[in-house]
């Protein structure tokens, strides 16, 4: 119990702070690895939950997908930090002082007896946490996961809607064309006179 | 897992739409020139049929489905038909609007499915997980909309404002769910209401979450405090867009707060009333108040939205059913007369002229005598006046008020009417009384005039019946 409290508490001040720096420091690209580190230690919370295959998954699918492809937007943005920080230090005490006021408040009220509630049995070892998780997913909750799927078709046609411009000079590529194409088409024989 | 066969059968109406926008999605990719019409046609008939199927489904009492995730009632079966409805017009008038402006793609009918999908989710919501899922479908569809004339940096501007506030809307949403399941161990809207029945202690716990749910559902209304993206994105968006903004989410709002308020919190109406008299109280006030100072109607026509949403929230929060009917029916009324004073605009900016200003409506009573006629009553409508079913739903609302013993909140409701009543007979005074910059033919598709001559012509109908539509509302929430 001790060890286990021990290095929650570990992970959790590594994600705070982590947290913490990915909104302050200057660099963008830092913020973004600053947010890896915080997504690895709230995988390495869910593992200690027993939640195996969440923590994974948010490895796999944030750390190993999104942010690298959000490293790469950063990378090739331009972005002015001056500008972005214009007004940091002049928002930052009300910022402070409304946040440090949210947090003492929620703290005094959510630690309240309400959210005593007995601790989950641990599992066995041989548990396997992504086989309940598939069954849940495609019985009981089946519905609501094809609603997710549904949402994640209109995310795409969203940004092609958004994005997709078919410009009358933009070069592309036909490939049926390119295999047709014939030899006539492309060379003319000249017989010319020797001089 | 024997029953799916038969839950599936009780979801048909999700079904067949979601079946449907994909089909039209993937045909209209290869109909080239005609992927637009058929886009069109094909949304039309669909929601037609859905609405047809969920009429049928009509039944007294409460069915379940998926385990219960999923509720079919009467206040579904309402709210899909309105729904439905509402889409198909505004499908309608947005057409010539987008032809015009040569953003005829079929996408925007697409989105409007899905994002009528969303609505019908919402409506047979009875989890936590649903309510989100239905309402993350619908607003990701009504952000990519906002921009959809991609050209325009105002449109992007508002697209950016509502995706973020949106957003933190719906973080807001989700922490207090996560707490309330916390704190009750499920997100089944009947079971915590048995929980929070049970219960033996107050706990400020519940409030404090409540207290999310309810900011996080007065950001999706757009109440004052919550108001700010309204007028912006009403603004921004292209007047075909703001049509369906302006109509569809209210539905979507009724029936999310009907569901997490009244099916899941009814043991906590002293907590949420408090909250929601504030929230009234100021966009009722602010609302009225500021849309007085407005020169763009579609930033007057936001201010009103939010004055209009204040008279909807003052229905549910005196937490009785005759309340939540009368809200339900001011809903429903809102809705058409939105559609109605939003369709007029979009018909006639689609002549190929700003309608932006409130000067750009001078003299249409000469002009389009007609559809200056339906604006009238429109506008007549959304001010109160009598012979105009605007009224009854205004009505309906003090009546349930004074029955809960709130008389002062109905004095101010009455109070903040009457100016109110300012701005929108000023609409009628610049179309009547002052002389017109240019000549103004309306010219255009005739089913959208024709939709939009039954739409301003309901107002007098139902003025005559409002009871009709009364009874069935009190039926729905009984």
């Amino acid at each position: 119990m001790l060890v286990q409290s021990a290095v929650f508490y570990f992970f959790a001040t590594v994600l705070v702070l982590s947290a913490l720096a990915m909104i302050t420091v200057r660099n963008p690209v830092h913020a973004v690895l600053f947010l890896v580190l915080a997504f690895f230690t709230s995988a390495a919370i869910w593992l200690l939950l027993e939640a195996e295959f969440l923590g994974i998954t948010l490895v796999l699918v944030y750390v190993g997908a999104v942010m690298v492809l959000f490293l790469f937007v950063v990378m090739m943005l331009d972005i002015n930090l001056a500008r972005m920080r214009a007004g940091f230090a002049r928002y930052l005490p009300v910022g402070l002082l409304v946040g440090a006021a949210m947090a003492a408040e929620m703290i005094v009220i959510l630690n309240t007896p309400a959210f005593d509630r007995p601790r989950p049995e641990p599992k066995a070892p041989d548990h396997s946490n992504t086989q309940e998780l598939g069954e849940l997913l495609f019985t009981e909750y089946v519905y609501p996961f094809e609603l997710a799927g549904v949402i994640l078709l209109v995310a795409i046609v969203a940004a092609i809607t958004l994005t997709l411009r078919r410009r009358e000079r933009a070069k592309s590529q036909r490939p049926s064309k390119q295999v047709r194409v014939d030899k006539k088409d492309r060379v003319r024989l000249v017989s010319m006179d020797s001089e | 897992m024997e029953s799916l066969g038969a839950d599936v059968m009780l979801a048909l109406p999700e079904v067949i739409l979601l079946g449907a926008a994909s089909t039209v999605l993937v045909l209209s990719l290869y109909a080239g020139r005609a992927g637009e019409a058929l886009a069109f046609w094909s949304s039309l008939a669909v929601l037609g049929a859905v609405a047809v199927l969920v009429g049928f489904t009509t039944t007294p009492q409460e069915t379940f489905a998926f385990g219960s995730l999923y509720i079919h009632d009467p206040l579904a079966v309402a709210v899909k038909l309105f729904a439905c409805l509402t889409a198909a017009v505004v499908f309608m008038y947005a057409r010539p609007y987008l032809q015009q402006r040569s953003h005829a793609r079929p996408e925007f009918y697409v989105l409007g499915l899905f994002a009528t999908l969303g609505v019908l989710v919402m409506a047979s919501a009875h989890n936590f997980i649903l309510v989100y899922l239905g309402l993350e479908l619908l607003s990701l569809c009504l952000y990519a909309l906002v921009v959809f004339e991609r050209d325009s940096s105002d449109a992007s501007e508002a697209a950016i404002k509502y995706f973020v506030l949106g957003a933190i809307a719906s973080g807001m949403l989700l922490y207090g769910m996560s707490i309330l399941y916390g704190l009750t161990g499920s997100l089944d809207l009947a079971e915590i209401s048995a929980h929070l029945g049970s219960r033996t202690t107050d706990s400020i716990a519940l409030v404090f979450a409540l207290a999310f749910i309810v900011v996080g559902l007065a950001f999706k209304f757009g109440a004052v405090p919550f108001h700010m993206w309204v007028p912006d994105v009403y603004h921004g968006a292209p007047t075909a867009v703001t049509l369906f903004i302006a109509t569809m989410p209210k539905l979507a709002a009724f029936v999310m707060t009907i569901r997490l308020l009244s099916n899941g919190l009814q043991e906590l109406l002293t907590d949420w009333q408090q909250m929601l008299v504030v929230v009234t109280v100021l966009s009722v006030i602010f609302g009225n108040v500021i849309a007085i100072a407005q020169s763009n109607i579609k930033r007057m026509l936001a201010y009103s939205a939010i004055s209009h949403i204040g008279f909807i929230l003052l229905g549910i929060l005196s937490g009785s059913d005759f309340g939540y009917a009368a809200a339900l029916f001011y809903t429903v009324i809102y809705v058409l007369m939105a559609a109605g004073a939003f369709g007029v605009l979009v018909l006639f900016a689609s002549q190929g002229r700003s309608m932006d200003r409130l000067v750009d409506l001078k003299g249409l009573g000469k002009s389009s005598p007609w559809f200056a006629l339906i604006m009238l009553l429109l506008m007549f409508s959304m001010a109160g006046v009598p012979l105009t079913v605007g009224f009854y739903a205004k009505l309906y609302i003090l009546q349930s008020l004074v029955q809960d013993g709130m008389l002062w909140l109905a004095i101010l409701a009455i109070v903040m009417s009457v100016i109110g009543a300012f701005y929108y007979l000023r609409v009628v005074k610049y179309m009547y009384f002052d002389e017109p910059d240019e000549q103004l033919h309306v010219r255009g598709p005739g089913l959208a005039q024709a939709a939009l001559s039954v739409n301003g012509l309901l107002v007098i109908v139902l003025f005559v019946f409002p009871n009709t539509l009364l009874d069935y509302c009190v039926r729905v929430l009984n």
